[in-house]
């Protein structure tokens, strides 16, 4: 059913902090592992070993140069994923009702036994989060491991998306981000979390938290009087010995 | 956009026949027996044809009639309905034409305005896609259905409406490209936006997430040479425009005639393949593209 629901009961989505993530690409790797082996078609790879290997993943890792009007540049790692907007306008699309948004906690999914794979879901998402896989024909995207975070066979520190749980830098967090009491919507208050793409008018449930600024260590030193710089000046100004002769002879040619 | 060439043949092709449906739906040229069955078969092997092709870029085509289901809000859905009940519609028309030579004249009214609610239907696939900017405009559907109801009339032999219709469409082109080479600058969509890292500086796409290509970059990433393009518009305009009205504007000659059809064929297969491959999807932030579009 392609009607987006009027509301959901949580909205269960991610909060991603750019100021932690390293870049390592674990959540792109456990993303892709537990989504292979588990819920709906494998997540193919076209000529994996060959020379223009390319394959369907749900999870990526971008890396931004971010350039201040002052100061050094920056290097930013950004993860995206399916945002599972509450105006989510790859459902709306979708012309066989493949693609639906669960109105008990708000996930996107896609019901692949429906998906005739025109596509036009992945043209609809201004994010890139959804792929057609090239060997099954339908379209793949982020499940939020709905097959990991109900899954009582699983022990309970288990029961959080695959990406969520490899992090080894703690950068994604999981939860109700309808909920103003959860832990992740506090953070997302305390830190500032934005959405993506404002503009198009998807109202993103995931939020990304801005990079924290910098340390300015050479600003900072120029303002402070250090009291152990004395201490720390240049011992000998001048060159001496063999240096010195050698200085002092090349300065005559 | 990946311009993919089924889908170029279907809204080309299609788009010509749903408008040879409307003239014959309207009774221009008022036709019976075994010529109206001549025009109707010319009408239907285009509409159809066109429709088998844009099965092709299917992933499961053998699952396409679960798309009759979501008409209430798809677009696609609704493609899929109002392209069956005018080629039904106008079926019967054309039955009562070709074999009884009676005109069922409300029939073929109402046919014919299922045939341009499909071509509008096609159009607002692409006009409803705020992701791509260019497209995301009155003048998408205004672009399919001039040149639905020009071509319409050129193969309908309505030499008046043509020349007419011909100018309307050659306009709103016109328009089209003009209005959409800035539309991805007004979108307020860029990759300030898209990493929301603006507030800090200048943002570049430093590395993308993986050495090989995708399906992102291979579907929405798709880049024109900017020269090119322009040759490719003047060419499109040519064909599709300009030669079809000298030619109907000469003494009328049945070669001519067929050489102003193959030419706006021509022409509106052009302009389609730019429809698409000029169109620039906001994903290509992320990538690294688009960024001098501003």
């Amino acid at each position: 059913m392609t009607q987006l629901p009027a509301r959901t009961d949580k909205k269960l989505g991610l909060v991603i902090d750019l100021d932690t993530c390293v870049g390592c690409h674990a959540c792109v790797i456990s993303c892709k592992g537990w989504n292979t082996e588990n819920y709906g078609a494998p997540l193919s790879d076209q000529d994996p070993y060959g020379a223009n290997p390319s394959g369907t993943f749900l999870n990526r890792v971008h890396s931004y140069e971010v350039q201040p009007n002052q100061g050094e540049a920056q290097l930013i790692h950004f993860p995206k994923s399916c945002l599972h907007c509450e105006d989510a306008p790859c459902v709306t699309v979708c012309p066989t009702g493949a693609s639906y948004k669960r109105t008990e906690d708000g996930i996107v999914l896609v019901n692949e036994s429906d998906c005739i794979g025109c596509g036009l879901c992945a043209w609809a998402c201004p994010y890139g989060a959804r792929e057609m896989d090239v060997a099954e024909g339908v379209m793949k995207k982020c499940t939020l491991c709905v097959d990991r975070i109900y899954n009582e066979n699983l022990p309970e520190i288990d029961r959080q998306p695959a990406c969520v749980r490899t992090c080894p830098a703690g950068a994604r967090h999981f939860g109700d981000l309808g909920d103003p009491d959860s832990a992740v919507s506090k953070l997302v208050a305390d830190r500032g979390g934005v959405d993506l793409m404002p503009e198009q008018g998807t109202k993103p449930v995931n939020q990304y938290l801005p990079p924290r600024p910098k340390d300015r260590l050479a600003a900072a030193s120029a303002e402070d009087i250090d009291i152990l710089a004395p201490f720390l000046e240049p011992v000998a100004q001048e060159a001496t010995g063999f240096l010195g002769w050698l200085d002092r002879t090349l300065e005559k040619l | 956009m990946h311009p993919a060439l089924s889908v170029i043949f279907f809204s080309t092709f299609s788009g010509l026949g749903f408008g040879l449906l409307v003239f014959l739906g309207l009774g221009y040229p008022g036709v019976t027996g075994w010529s109206a069955f001549a025009f109707f078969a010319i009408a239907y092997i285009l509409a159809v044809g066109g429709l088998i092709s844009s099965t092709f870029h299917l992933g499961h085509p053998e699952r396409a009639l679960k798309a009759f289901t979501q008409w209430q809000t798809s677009w696609l859905s609704r493609e899929a309905w109002c392209a069956v009940i005018a080629l039904l519609l106008m079926a019967t028309y054309g039955a009562g034409l070709v074999f009884l030579e009676t005109r069922w004249t409300i029939l073929g009214i109402v046919g014919a305005l299922f045939s341009l609610a499909t071509v509008f239907t096609t159009s607002m696939i692409y006009a409803q896609m705020k992701t791509v900017p260019r497209w995301h405009s009155p003048l998408t559907p205004a672009y399919f259905l001039s040149l639905c109801i020009a071509g319409g009339a050129l193969l309908a032999g309505q030499v008046t409406w043509a020349v007419i219709l011909l100018l309307v469409a050659g306009v709103i082109q016109i328009f089209t490209w003009g209005i959409g080479d800035k539309a991805f600058a007004q979108s307020g969509t860029d990759i300030a936006s898209a990493t929301r890292l603006g507030n800090i500086g200048k943002v570049r796409a430093f590395e993308p997430p993986h050495t090989g290509t995708n399906y992102l970059k291979r579907e929405f990433v798709y880049v024109i040479a900017r020269k090119h393009a322009q040759k490719l518009r003047i060419i499109a305009g040519l064909l599709m425009v300009v030669l079809p009205l000298l030619l109907l504007l000469l003494p009328f000659n049945h070669y001519f005639a067929l050489l102003a059809v193959v030419s706006h064929v021509a022409g509106v297969f052009t302009s389609r393949w730019l429809f698409f491959a000029e169109a620039e999807h906001v994903v290509g932030l992320y990538y690294g593209a688009r960024t001098q579009a501003g």
